[in-house]
């Protein structure tokens, strides 16, 4: 196969943004299946179909999760890519790497595989894309040498993950590095071999600006905030309005409670504490002038999916304020009792929030030892139908 | 052939980060963007770290993963993270490092930006490179629409930041349903079932309940060991694919995508919200998927005309209402945007209030 075989993918090598045809053609060169990929791809777009099968059961001893067995429908055409399974490699927490580990990766990648990677899938492992069967175990080997370790995939706890949190922002208010690495460790055992109704996923964000979309698609949502008064630097808050910062326009108009006021006379920011909501908008507009609170811990929030079976959900408050200290024992207990009453109760391919809906909150709260309270609603109900039992 | 060590969990962080970043853990004080894709972060004892933010079309070589990692050799300390949108972050204590860094990935023809009120890296999924349920391709169309919104990547003149993704399929992998702008890989016909295969390849009961609308029944014919689908009742969601292979639902005229916009995850101002559906099917078209593209560059363009400073684009819509918002991207609506499945009638207008 030449350049001349494929004219349709060949137009994605031009224009201003990187191009991932330019990268399997590098590949290409040196291994046959990134050659037969570009086949395959330049098929797809000619057929305006998919040419990869639904995957097998393939894997390494001992997991029942990390691999995606994928085969070609055209194995006659591109035999290179007839099995093309792709690992997921659990990231280090917060995607931080030095350059060493990533080249060991890249040496093993050379030589069991394709060449070809994501950096990264969207639940957060590294994507090894395509190998055959017969390489899966020894490239296993030698990333468990190297340190590395399978992600998870099929109806198990999915690899966890978490934004860049006190490593390099000013707004986290839990070390949303150390939970994931610790939940990680603690949980390889329900992440390597999937045994529930369907998939759970963990995410961690350090503020409620939520930089790893923990409301829209963990199950088990993780979200820092705090429990006291954000805290105002008067003076550089003088500091913005003195270089012409609009601060009426910008932050006051924008609070959603109406809860700060800017005393013009005096040159004072006030916050009526008990109305902020710990949105964030006015900590990212002025962060050199504003910060949370010190009293930090996080929401839990439960059921956050897209819409694959019922609808898609964002997660719902589960427990208002959590402290989270090592070994975070509180938050690991909650997660038994929900996985459990989860397990016993889940239908095949019923995520933990469509059996809420189908069983109700009340039920749930009372198989986890939650009890209500007003956080978890934006307003009680306002039909009769109440079940006094 | 040995079994390899078991259950070791990834590399641990604390051996990955660059010594400023231990230095300073958790005493960050402030930060600023001091131009497109540069950030400076000050810490408490004052120390600070620069970082670069590069973008990437994340289906990479190892090759390309080399020539990084040789940058952050030169400039970091050996050092570098990723973000969730598959950026790459190039850190370093060291101002002066920040213009090599940048003539550096620029000579490897990759683009420093994706920082503030711009459109950041498109989350995807695996589309025709990788997955068995794609209704679309998802690189391709990814790079076709970066190309074209190239400019927002490197600037940051939006009202707001817009966050865009893109599912191959209804499964969304990835929080698509939440994004500024998402673009969703969708069928439109019923499966077409292969009773030659079903009862070697599928299991019956189990498809059958896979359906959510009831659509999969047993074949009338009881000496066929099949199932037939009720086409009316498909909405062709593909769970039902998804349990049986031998049911595919993929086709070359039908599928296509469909676009959503207003939502967001974030909890600043807003609280999060879904994105909710503006065109309900664009073909299939590529290499370059010219319809899809056009489309999104207008919504981004009438957005970017519209909106106030700070205003994200559900934020922006709520403000000035759907019907203004179908009015000023001449997006025409139609009875697919009405919704008729679960909690519907959430979405019926029970007010007087609206806009002519």
């Amino acid at each position: 196969m030449t350049d001349n075989d494929t004219p349709l993918i060949n137009e994605l090598e031009n224009g201003p943004w990187p191009s991932y045809i330019k990268e399997i053609k590098r590949m290409a060169k040196r291994k046959p299946a990134a050659k037969d990929l570009l086949g395959v791809q330049e098929l797809s777009f000619k057929d305006k179909i998919t040419h990869w099968k639904h995957g097998g059961i393939v894997g390494v001893t001992g997991y029942g999760s990390g691999v995606i067995g994928r085969y070609t429908d055209v194995p006659e055409k591109f035999p290179a890519v007839e099995m093309f399974h792709t690992m997921r490699i659990n990231q280090p927490a917060g995607w931080f790497y030095t350059t060493d580990s990533l080249r060991k990766l890249c040496d093993i990648w050379e030589k069991h595989g394709s060449g070809l990677t994501n950096f990264h899938g969207s639940t957060g492992d590294v994507i090894l894309l395509g190998t055959n069967t017969e390489s899966l175990q020894p490239c296993f080997n030698e990333l468990t040498e190297a340190g590395f370790d399978l992600g998870g995939s099929g109806s198990a706890l999915r690899t966890t993950s978490c934004c860049v949190g006190p490593a390099r922002c000013e707004f986290s208010n839990i070390d949303t590095l150390d939970i994931c690495r610790d939940f990680t460790q603690e949980f390889q055992d329900e992440m390597h071999r999937p045994r529930w109704p369907y998939k759970f996923k963990i995410k961690i964000s350090g503020c409620p600006n939520d930089g790893v979309a923990a409301i829209a698609r963990a199950d088990f949502t993780i979200i820092g905030t705090w429990h006291d008064t954000l805290r105002i630097d008067r003076a550089e808050v003088c500091k913005y309005v003195q270089n012409g910062f609009d601060i009426k326009g910008l932050v006051i108009d924008k609070c959603p409670t109406k809860a700060l006021t800017w005393n013009e006379k005096e040159s004072e920011l006030v916050i009526r504490p008990d109305d902020c909501v710990r949105c964030m908008h006015c900590i990212n507009k002025m962060p050199k002038a504003l910060r949370p609170g010190v009293d930090k811990g996080a929401t839990i929030l439960i059921g956050g999916k897209a819409p694959i079976v019922k609808g898609a959900y964002l997660s719902w408050v589960l427990v208002p304020f959590m402290k989270m200290e090592p070994p975070y024992t509180e938050a690991k207990e909650l997660l038994h009792k929900i996985w459990e009453w989860w397990d016993e109760n889940g239908r095949t391919r019923e995520r933990v929030a469509e059996l809420i809906e189908r069983m109700g909150l009340k039920t749930f709260l009372r198989a986890v030892d939650l009890k209500p309270n007003p956080q978890m609603v934006f307003r009680p109900r306002s039909n009769p139908y109440v079940f006094f039992d | 052939m040995g079994k390899g060590k078991s259950d070791i969990g990834p590399p641990d962080y604390r051996d990955m980060l660059p010594e400023v970043i231990k230095n300073n853990y958790g005493k960050w004080k402030y930060h600023e963007i001091t131009k497109p894709g540069v950030l400076r972060h000050v810490s408490e004892s004052g120390a600070e770290v620069w970082t670069v933010r590069v973008g990437s079309p994340r289906l990479v070589s190892i090759d390309f993963i080399r020539d990084i990692c040789d940058v952050a050799d030169k400039y970091c300390d050996g050092h570098l993270r990723f973000t969730s949108r598959y950026n790459i972050e190039l850190m370093t204590p060291k101002k002066e490092n920040v213009d090599p860094i940048i003539k550096a990935v620029e000579k490897l023809g990759l683009p420093v930006g994706g920082t503030g009120k711009s459109i950041s890296n498109i989350v995807h999924t695996q589309g025709w490179v990788h997955c068995h349920s794609a209704a679309t391709d998802s690189s391709g169309i990814v790079k076709a629409i970066m190309d074209e919104l190239y400019p927002y990547f490197i600037s940051m003149e939006l009202p707001a930041r817009v966050r865009i993704a893109l599912a191959c399929c209804i499964n969304m992998c990835g929080a698509v349903h939440c994004s500024d702008i998402a673009i969703v890989g969708i069928h439109t016909k019923p499966p077409k079932v292969d009773n030659t295969k079903v009862s070697a390849v599928c299991e019956i009961p189990t498809t059958m309940a896979s359906c959510p609308t009831g659509a999969i029944r047993r074949h009338p014919d009881s000496n066929i060991k099949g199932l037939v689908v009720n086409e009316e009742k498909c909405m062709y969601c593909g769970n039902c694919f998804t349990v049986c292979p031998a049911m595919p639902l993929a086709d070359s005229d039908g599928d296509g995508v469909a676009i959503y916009v207003g939502g967001k995850v974030s909890n600043a101002r807003s609280v999060p919200m879904f994105s909710r559906l503006a065109i309900p099917y664009l073909p299939n078209n590529p290499p370059r998927w010219p319809e899809a593209v056009d489309a999104i560059k207008n919504i981004v363009e009438v957005y970017a005309k519209h909106a106030l400073p700070d205003e994200r684009m559900g934020e922006w819509i709520a403000r000035v209402g759907w019907e203004n918002f179908f009015k000023l991207t001449k997006i025409p609506f139609t009875e697919h945007h009405i919704d008729d499945f679960t909690h519907a009638v959430d979405t019926y207008r029970t007010t007087t209030q609206f806009r002519w």
